[in-house]
């Protein structure tokens, strides 16, 4: 009864003469071994090179600034919800009179928190924001660090600078 | 003896001494290096350029390891096992002759090579079978089923291979009437349908070539033929208790064993220090018979070091090339394949010279 067709004889022929001096089949794999040694390598030499990234990839975060520099930020706390390694953590604070020019709306993030140990870099955090606000970067990624303590990046890291802000074509929209 | 005699011959000494370890130190760098390329990768690169330094660096990390000694292992044969493996590595390459004569007007001729002795062939013979020892005392000496293994399999492969070793060589010696490695060389500077320099053996034994070479692979425990340390199955072989320095040493007597090997190779079957159209070279170079003299000498052994470079580069393509024998083929092998065809080898040569005395060839 033939359930499958996928039965394969095994064929177990004696060896012939040629098969018996090994020597055919031996100068058979040394040739390619050569076409190999000659052949381009793939390798990237990492720290000087470094492979192009997919426009698609999610790398660093970043906490983005509107036109006029203020943060977006309204520690509203959906991403810190959406996040499923619970990376993120956020202290919210009120805007006081007189700092309307750093933060956009009356709430906003007075630390905030991505622990990138932690992090899977899903973007769940990116999807999740209503104020565009946190992104992922698909250029930067994560730098080594000896100490844990340095993965925990605060928004002294996490916010983009003043200057980078201002020119519109930096802000990197994905959608 | 004069003093300048015994102090040129000591210099010359040194200076192999030297060669042959230098040349061992980047067989290391070359064997990743070129495993690398055959495998698609560049290898080891980051130390100095082009990973010059790669040597350097694993020397330094081998000497400032722990220097440890299993607790039941037999203190003194484990000390002894690399350094006698070392040893015998290095003692073989004293008859090996590197050049011609370099012709000193006042000194006379002197000879690019350790000692002279006319049974070369025999001594490389008797040190290269003391090798085992060092693999079989060290693996004992470990007192480790793996080791033991390891070692067991190194002293039956080598008693195996060395019998059709020496077979393959009888026949060139057959040939040419001396065991000494110079008089072989020389004798292939004769000229080969008008080319000087070219009579090499191989032309003449090519079956006692390949012969001499696939027992030269399991003489080194070089792949296919590596069961002594196979590490899929014996974990690291005969030296698995090994670390530090002591590990270091055994892994530089393989390649010290390699250089001998190949260089032994290129004197019995590729002509040795001799080179294609070497006399019209010399002829070309300088009128003077001696200058031209030594300056062939020169070449030759710069020649002599090429054809070493280019066996230690095949016996690391083969390595990266071919899979493991299984001990029952390897055995198989040597006994039934090798062993025969050598005697073969010897009958068709002893009928070839007694033809060719016959007719006057």
């Amino acid at each position: 009864m033939q359930l499958t067709n996928r039965k394969k004889v095994l064929e177990q022929k004696p060896m012939t003469v040629a098969e018996k001096m090994y020597l055919p089949a031996i100068f058979n794999g040394l040739s390619i071994t050569m076409r190999h040694f000659f052949k381009k390598k793939p390798t990237i030499q990492y720290p000087e090179q470094t492979r192009e990234f997919g426009k698609e990839f999610r790398g660093l975060h970043v906490l983005r600034r509107d036109e006029q520099g203020r943060e977006r930020c309204t520690a509203c706390g959906l991403c810190a919800v959406a996040c499923p390694a619970e990376a993120i953590t956020m202290v919210a604070g009120e805007r006081k009179k007189g700092e309307e020019h750093l933060y956009r709306e009356e709430k906003y993030a007075v630390s905030y928190e991505i622990n990138m140990l932690r992090c899977i870099f899903c973007g769940l955090c990116e999807e999740a924001c209503p104020k565009e606000a946190v992104f992922l970067q698909n250029d930067k990624t994560v730098p080594p660090r000896f100490e844990r303590d340095e993965f925990i990046y605060g928004k002294d890291r996490l916010v983009e600078p003043l200057n980078q802000a201002n020119s519109k074509d930096n802000i990197k929209y994905r959608y | 003896m004069e003093i300048p005699v015994i102090a040129i011959q000591a210099l010359i000494i040194l200076a192999i001494f030297g060669i042959t370890l230098l040349i061992a130190t980047y067989c290391t760098w070359a064997e990743r290096r070129i495993a690398g390329f055959l495998q698609d990768r560049p290898g080891p690169n980051r130390v100095g350029p082009w990973g010059l330094g790669q040597p350097l660096a694993d020397a330094v990390k081998l000497f400032f390891k722990e220097e440890f000694i299993p607790a039941n292992a037999n203190k003194w044969l484990f000390i002894a096992g690399p350094s006698l493996a070392m040893l015998t590595a290095l003692m073989s390459s004293a008859v090996v002759p590197f050049g011609n004569t370099l012709v000193l007007e006042d000194i006379g001729p002197i000879r690019l090579q350790g000692i002279e002795v006319n049974i070369g062939m025999l001594y490389i013979f008797g040190v290269v079978s003391l090798g085992v020892y060092g693999i079989m005392i060290g693996g004992w000496a470990s007192n480790n089923k793996f080791s033991l293994l390891g070692a067991i399999r190194a002293a039956s492969q080598n008693i195996s291979y060395e019998i059709a070793l020496g077979l393959s060589l009888i026949a060139v010696l057959m040939m040419s009437g001396t065991l000494s490695l110079r008089e072989i060389a020389l004798q292939q500077a004769e000229p080969l349908f008008g080319i000087s320099g070219m009579n090499w053996n191989i032309f003449y034994q090519p079956l006692g070539f390949i012969i001499f070479l696939t027992c030269a692979f399991a003489e080194t425990n070089r792949t296919p033929f590596d069961l002594p340390e196979s590490e899929a199955e014996l974990v690291g072989g005969y030296h698995t208790e090994y670390g530090s320095m002591k590990l270091g040493l055994y892994l530089f007597a393989e390649y010290v064993n390699i250089i001998v090997v190949s260089a032994v190779m290129s004197t019995l079957y590729f002509g040795g220090f001799n080179f294609p159209f070497q006399n019209e070279i010399g002829a070309l170079l300088s009128n003077d018979p001696r200058i031209a003299h030594n300056i062939i000498t020169i070449l030759g052994t710069v020649v002599f070091f090429l054809k070493i470079f280019a066996f230690i580069f095949f016996f690391m393509w083969v390595r990266w090339t071919l899979p493991r024998f299984r001990y029952d083929q390897l055995l198989n092998l040597g006994w039934k394949g090798l062993i025969p065809l050598a005697i073969i080898n010897i009958v068709l040569t002893g009928g070839f010279i007694l033809l060719s005395e016959h007719f006057g060839w």
